[in-house]
């Protein structure tokens, strides 16, 4: 019961995106065809998950243990980014269909903020092991279903009949305002 | 997107003249890189609810800016092309722990204000954008002007944005006791602009104001002309 709040609380109430602004840049950047969002999503999910744990076993085990706590930020982002590397070096051997789908997007994660975000929010909370993968999970489930309402949005908008100066990103975002205002209606459930 | 131009693609091919003014004056309004190139999104609308937080990490990126612009290009032709980007992030956040931690030291305030955003400024695209698009290719001097051009295009923005933020979130700017104003009673504010939402909704608002001016101008300019 407790780790499904957490995972609701993650996806929906304090949502990465529309609440913690995190991971804006991709999200307004891929997120123009549908296809492509869900494959920027899957990749979240899973490089969040696999590198909340790395981070939270290396934070507690190794840095905690030597007082090298103020070294979290260089250590995290040099995991993230070399986990980022493996994937797509595995994905390319091993699931070359998955690998061509994803693309551009597997090198563009080591600067996403979500992700690394995500790592220090688990530390900066005390979670334990277990609640640290629920709530990486939660987070990156609540990315991708972000991502996924918005390209289904910004696929209407490319025919809309918008004002030229608001064509493109002006409008996506006023969008986005919309969407963290139904966001915003979770507030209360779940914590 | 189509129609923007990636930074990457403005950054001309070095030659052994730099128009230094154009490196430190073009990121503020003409090449600003959250208003024209969307990059730094997420700082730009998470902190941007108070004028002073705002400040306070504009600063804090310009620094880290200019530091990591001017580190990278020294360093920049000795690194083995296959590994440069994680050399430049762990030289990114090397920056931006130095600069928590002195934060966290002389002003606490605001450590604890912008909590999380100091240390995901290694997360920062503008930051490892300008090294890898400008830094890593170009001469020491000019790094330093580009960085210190772009930091402060960053730390415009975000005033900009907190000004707006604030100003019709509360009814008053109060920039941390120094000074501040009151320009409407507080029950007149809309409180939707500083949360979250209201983020998303200046930032749309101001970059499609931008664009439709310059449309605008062009216009004008190309009825002139027809004329």
């Amino acid at each position: 019961m407790e780790y499904l709040s957490l995972f609701i609380g993650a996806t929906l109430v304090t949502n990465i995106i529309l609440a913690s602004f995190l991971g804006i840049c991709p999200v307004i950047g891929v997120s123009k065809k549908v296809s492509s969002a869900l494959g920027m999503g899957g990749a979240v999910i899973f490089v969040t998950v696999v590198s909340s744990a790395a981070t939270w076993l290396i934070y507690h085990l190794l840095l905690v243990g030597l007082g090298l706590e103020f070294m979290r930020t260089i250590v995290f982002i040099l995991i993230v980014a070399s986990l980022v590397q493996f994937v797509e070096m595995f994905m390319k051997k091993f699931t070359p269909a998955l690998y061509k789908v994803l693309g551009v997007f597997l090198p563009l994660m080591a600067t996403n903020c979500a992700i690394i975000g995500a790592a220090l929010i688990n530390i900066d909370r005390d979670f334990t092991f277990t609640s640290t993968i629920v709530h990486a999970f939660g987070v990156s489930i609540g990315f991708t279903l972000v991502i996924f309402i918005f390209s289904t949005i910004r696929e209407r908008l490319e025919t809309s009949n918008t004002p030229e100066g608001f064509k493109g990103v002006p409008i996506a975002l006023v969008v986005v305002t919309i969407m963290a205002m139904g966001f915003f209606g979770f507030v209360g459930l779940g914590s | 997107m189509s129609n923007q131009v990636s930074p990457t693609e403005t950054v001309n091919v070095p030659t052994t003249k730099y128009n230094y003014k154009a490196l430190l004056t073009d990121g503020i309004l003409k090449e600003n890189p959250v208003f024209k190139y969307m990059l730094a999104l997420c700082p730009a609308l998470a902190i941007t609810s108070n004028t002073f937080n705002s400040f306070g990490l504009g600063i804090i990126t310009l620094i880290v800016l200019v530091t990591t612009n001017t580190a990278i290009s020294i360093i920049g032709r000795f690194v083995p092309n296959e590994i440069r980007i994680p050399i430049y992030i762990t030289v990114i956040a090397v920056a931006v722990t130095i600069m928590e931690m002195l934060t966290h030291a002389f002003m606490p305030a605001l450590f604890s204000a912008l909590g999380l955003f100091i240390a995901l400024v290694v997360s920062n695209c503008l930051v490892l954008g300008r090294a890898e698009a400008f830094a890593s290719k170009n001469s020491v001097v000019a790094s330093f002007c580009d960085g210190l051009g772009n930091g402060l295009g960053f730390l415009f923005a975000m005033i900009v944005l907190g000004f707006f933020r604030e100003l019709l979130g509360t009814g008053a700017i109060d920039f941390d006791g120094i000074f501040g104003f009151r320009l409407f009673p507080q029950e007149y504010a809309i409180p939707l602009f500083i949360q979250p939402m209201g983020a998303f909704a200046t930032l749309g608002v101001i970059v499609g104001i931008t664009a439709s001016v310059s449309i605008l101008k062009n216009h004008k300019k190309t009825q002139k002309k027809g004329a």
